[in-house]
């Protein structure tokens, strides 16, 4: 019994895998090779790659891949920024210390819908905190979420909220685990505060930066349930990333088909995209 | 006794006030829209619609009441904690065994497979499944609920675990076994409860998962089992969104997130470090 006791041990998960995972997949790329629609009674009709022809002569689906695109780097650019700066400033020992790290698990934990409501009544813009205070200032009221051009920069500033502290939680963990000798032989030779950040602790520290925006990435990709509840895409698609539009393909306007082959793409897209920086993730680490 | 050499004494000072302030700001726009819920929902409807009223508070349960009472929220409250606590049993019983024969044989391939299992959109899973579920008619139940949130928890808790084993020395198992305890007794009686810090971890970050889940909650869910995620949305309706109402059903929803971040601080950071150490 004790020789096969690791495929006992397995088998139940990988069954399950197998049956939750592959199926899907395999499903969803037949599908997207047909023509259904859920609301119609009738049978799928092979339609070859017509599917995809439509999809990428569709400037409403090209324009959400710009916008899954765009939408995680200026997010992930602030994030890191902002990430790398809190754990830089916060890698020194003070009173409150665990209060701020208790404060920064927040963010990443409380449940995405509920705050995103919270945000959304910040945004309002006529009883909204934001406005008010822009008005405080003497300053115009921002539409932040109706306007064709703000609304997108509204989101990711939630997405910065609760990104920029998973960046900092991961950075900081790298930072107390970064060896001293370095530092001490450079304060040794006298150099500046300014010249051990960025000779010796960044670059020590870019193998832990370069996780901390891999896990973070593999989130902001599929962002989801903030741009659902805050916009849906609007106004005018100006927020509808990859996700959300294959949603609404699929579950309003019940065209099976042409959701499916944006959810081959954008699962594609995911998967380059993750193997590609876990690729160059394991050369930077043989490097070090 | 670093800064010595550094500055002279006013210099020093300056610093640490700005240090202070800097905290401070980080530390209030951290926590600044947790607080505005809190307050909110204790707000009556007249004063969260008057922007000359929004910092005067009149202390009201109205809010709670709409959500518990009129609303009823006991049942999505309900039907959350059956959903995720089944969710992580259930991944437990499947994902540990699974995790310690992945660390112990070093089937690597199949570590290789739970990190793109992670990677996938959860999207690409909902429109089979929902055919699915639609088609064999449990599309609604708990069942399929419950399957579905499987698929999120499972990868995560062999995730978490498959380092935890590896870091327990085989010795102690080889030992038991040259005693005459068999592999699956060496396994319940000393791997389980040297890794219950990490089951502890991993349990917490898949019932935070499942709890916080909303896509597959918006289309699976009926109004029998709708969980607390898609329940929000009952304050809002065509003509009229009731942000008291809102803003209660937030604090609901999120306050056991909250409390579990607050008293299991430490499984929770080691929970959303589990993805970085290794992998």
């Amino acid at each position: 019994m004790d020789r096969n006791l690791k495929w006992v041990f397995t088998v139940p998960t990988c069954i399950f895998v197998v049956a939750m995972v592959l199926f899907p997949i395999l499903y969803t790329t037949i599908l997207s090779f047909h023509s259904w629609r859920l609301s119609a009674n009738i049978p799928w009709k092979f339609v070859g790659i017509q599917n995809y022809v439509d999809m990428f002569t569709d400037s409403r689906f090209l324009r959400s891949v710009w916008r899954t695109f765009y939408f995680s780097f200026v997010a992930l650019s602030f994030e890191t920024l902002l990430g790398v700066s809190f754990a830089l400033l916060l890698n020194r020992k003070f009173r409150g210390k665990n209060l701020i790290k208790t404060a920064f698990l927040l963010p990443m934990v409380a449940t995405p819908v509920a705050i995103s409501m919270v945000w959304k009544l910040m945004y309002e813009p006529s009883i909204g905190i934001f406005n008010f205070w822009l008005r405080s200032l003497g300053m115009r009221r921002i539409d932040w979420l109706g306007s064709t051009s703000q609304a997108i920069y509204s989101l990711i500033i939630v997405d910065i909220w609760q990104g920029a502290p998973m960046i900092m939680l991961i950075v900081s963990g790298g930072l107390t685990a970064l060896p001293t000798e370095p530092l001490e032989s450079a304060m040794v030779d006298g150099a500046s505060a300014w010249q051990k950040l960025c000779k010796i602790t960044l670059p020590l520290l870019s193998p832990t930066i370069f996780t901390a925006v891999l896990l973070r990435l593999i989130d902001v990709l599929k962002t989801f349930d903030v741009v659902y509840s805050l916009t849906l895409g609007g106004p005018a698609y100006s927020t509808e990333t990859m996700n959300i539009l294959a949603f609404r393909q699929a579950f309003e306007y019940m065209e099976f088909g042409t959701a499916s082959a944006t959810l081959v793409v954008f699962l594609a897209i995911v998967m380059l995209i993750s193997f590609l920086l876990l690729k160059i993730r394991s050369w930077v680490e043989v490097d070090l | 006794m670093m800064n010595a050499t550094a500055g002279s004494r006013p210099r020093k000072i300056i610093g640490r006030i700005l240090f202070i302030l800097a905290v401070l700001v980080i530390l209030i726009i951290t926590l600044f829209p947790i607080v505005w819920m809190l307050v909110a929902s204790f707000k009556t409807n007249a004063e969260l619609l008057n922007v000359k009223k929004l910092f005067s508070f009149s202390f009201t349960i109205k809010n709670y009441v709409s959500v518990f009472v009129e609303r009823n929220f006991m049942l999505p409250f309900k039907n959350s904690l059956i959903i995720s606590t089944s969710a992580v049993a259930l991944s437990l019983l499947m994902g540990l065994p699974a995790a310690y024969a992945i660390a112990r044989e070093k089937m690597r391939i199949f570590s290789g497979i739970i990190l793109v299992i992670r990677i996938i959109p959860i999207i690409t899973f909902l429109v089979p499944w929902y055919l699915f579920f639609t088609k064999i008619g449990i599309a609604g139940t708990y069942t399929s609920l419950i399957i579905c949130h499987l698929i999120m928890c499972l990868p995560l808790i062999v995730w978490i675990m498959i380092p935890a084993y590896e870091s327990i020395p085989l010795d102690l198992e080889q030992s038991a076994w040259i005693d005459g305890c068999s592999r699956f007794g060496t396994f319940i009686r000393i791997m389980l409860p040297l890794s219950a810090p990490a089951i502890a971890t991993s349990s917490i970050m898949a019932f935070i998962t499942s709890w916080n889940n909303f896509m597959f909650a918006l289309i699976l869910c009926n109004s029998k089992t709708n969980t607390l995620p898609i329940s929000i949305y009952q304050f809002i309706t065509y003509t009229n969104i009731d942000w008291g109402g809102i803003m209660a059903a937030a604090t609901v929803i999120t306050l056991p997130i909250i409390l579990i971040a607050l008293f299991l601080q430490r499984y929770v950071v080691s929970g959303l470090m589990a993805g970085a150490v290794k992998g």
